[in-house]
């Protein structure tokens, strides 16, 4: 019953699974495809299974499945029966799809992941859900930055964090409580199935709330001259090409991007400060340059158009 | 338009004046009568020496809305695309 038991314990269930879909099974392709303190994912040829955090709600967890399995079009959707206990965790099952190449961005799907982000936002939630965890993790990488006490870079993030609404933070309820959103949409959070055509993966965030969080990170990158003006050009057309309700047909899309934007620099800049502290190193040119934006946003208060009817 | 393989939507780009069309989804492209022909024949003008200039390629995409004022002053500097937090940043929460 400890957290060395749960990876080949959960290796051996990913196996039987994959044996049952398929009898014959080449046993491929099988290995560890992530293993953090939030979850742990193994593959077994055309079959994964995810152990999700330790503190994850059963409840929840099952109406987020639930709307996997009622999205396929937006959703890669889970595999056989909801979710299984295994030493504490809840364990889920899917079937294997293709991510993107982390060694080639380049050929990031960013108009597919678009796409399905527009259909997500327009489609109405097929089951109540709580409120989608962006800001809330955005939150929990804060108070770990708070945690690390005196490192220089902190000072602007802390700052940047401070002059946002309590929405952002995590302090207040979303001015959105009904569009199903993804919650923590980044590259990593695209597959491909055997057809061709992309889906979106990883339920643990998905849930009602403001839907322009799921464009903020791709709108964030670029706001800190990360991600080149023609790839964010091509994401924020495609998802207005495909009618998604996050951000105004035409026009500028920052009124409602600006907000989110900040929250998740900020979150990026927090977590990067505690990677580089972690490897006793001081930030890179690429994680200075999200600590940069921070320390300009504390000149410009947040720009609160946010259209609600609260 | 619908890739006829993967049925993800297509992108047009325009190569020199060429207009090529590629499949956001399986990456597949798709050459019009004719396109292929012209292609070749702007890589033969390639290896020739001293070629007439070619006109300039329209912008394939518009340009996207300007960052909001906290952004990276100069429009950035996109010298990171191999550089490892990078790509870490791009595939983490």
């Amino acid at each position: 019953m400890t957290a060395d038991a749960l990876l080949p314990d959960l290796t051996a269930r990913v196996r039987g699974v994959a044996h049952a879909r398929t009898p014959a099974c080449p046993c491929g392709a099988t290995g560890t495809l992530a293993d953090r303190p939030d979850g742990t994912v193994v593959r077994h040829a055309d079959t994964v299974a995810k152990a999700h955090a330790p503190d994850a709600d059963p409840v929840e967890l099952a109406r987020r499945l639930t709307v996997a399995a009622r999205l396929p079009d937006v959703f890669l959707p889970p595999l056989g029966p909801g979710p299984v206990g295994l030493h504490g965790r809840l364990v889920t099952f899917w079937p294997y799809g293709t991510p993107v190449d982390p060694e080639d961005p380049d050929t990031a799907p960013w108009e597919a992941a678009a796409a399905l982000l527009a259909l997500l936002h327009r489609t109405p939630a097929p089951v109540p859900l709580s409120a989608m965890r962006g800001p809330a993790k955005a939150a929990r990488a804060v108070t770990r930055l708070r945690a690390l006490g005196s490192a220089p870079a902190a000072v602007p993030v802390l700052r940047a964090w401070a002059a946002l609404p309590p929405w952002a933070r995590a302090e207040a309820p979303m001015p959105d409580r009904t569009t199903l959103c993804h919650g923590d949409l980044h590259l990593g959070q695209l597959v491909r199935l055997p057809g061709g055509s992309w889906r979106l993966i990883d339920v643990d965030d998905l849930g009602v709330g403001v839907p322009a969080w799921d464009l903020a990170r791709p709108a964030a990158w670029y706001a800190c001259g990360l991600l080149p003006g023609e790839e964010w050009g091509r994401f924020l057309d495609a998802y207005r090409a495909a009618g998604g309700p996050a951000v105004p047909g035409d026009g500028d899309p920052w009124a409602v991007l600006d907000v989110p934007a900040r929250a998740l620099t900020v979150q990026t800049a927090a977590r990067m400060i505690a990677k580089a502290t972690a490897d006793g190193r001081s930030p890179d040119e690429v994680e200075q340059s999200v600590i940069d934006a921070c320390a300009r946003m504390a000149a410009l208060p947040p720009r609160s158009t946010h259209t609600s009817t609260d | 338009m619908q890739c006829p393989k993967c049925r993800a939507p297509m992108h047009s780009y325009n190569r020199n004046g060429v207009q090529i069309e590629q499949c956001s989804g399986c990456r597949g492209i798709f050459l019009d009568y004719g396109e292929l022909e012209s292609l070749t024949r702007l890589e033969a003008q390639w290896a020739q020496p001293a070629p007439p200039a070619p006109p300039a390629a329209p912008q394939a995409y518009p340009a996207a809305p300007p960052p909001p004022a906290w952004g990276a002053p100069h429009g950035g500097h996109h010298g990171h695309r191999r550089h490892k937090s990078f790509g870490h940043m791009l595939f983490s929460s």
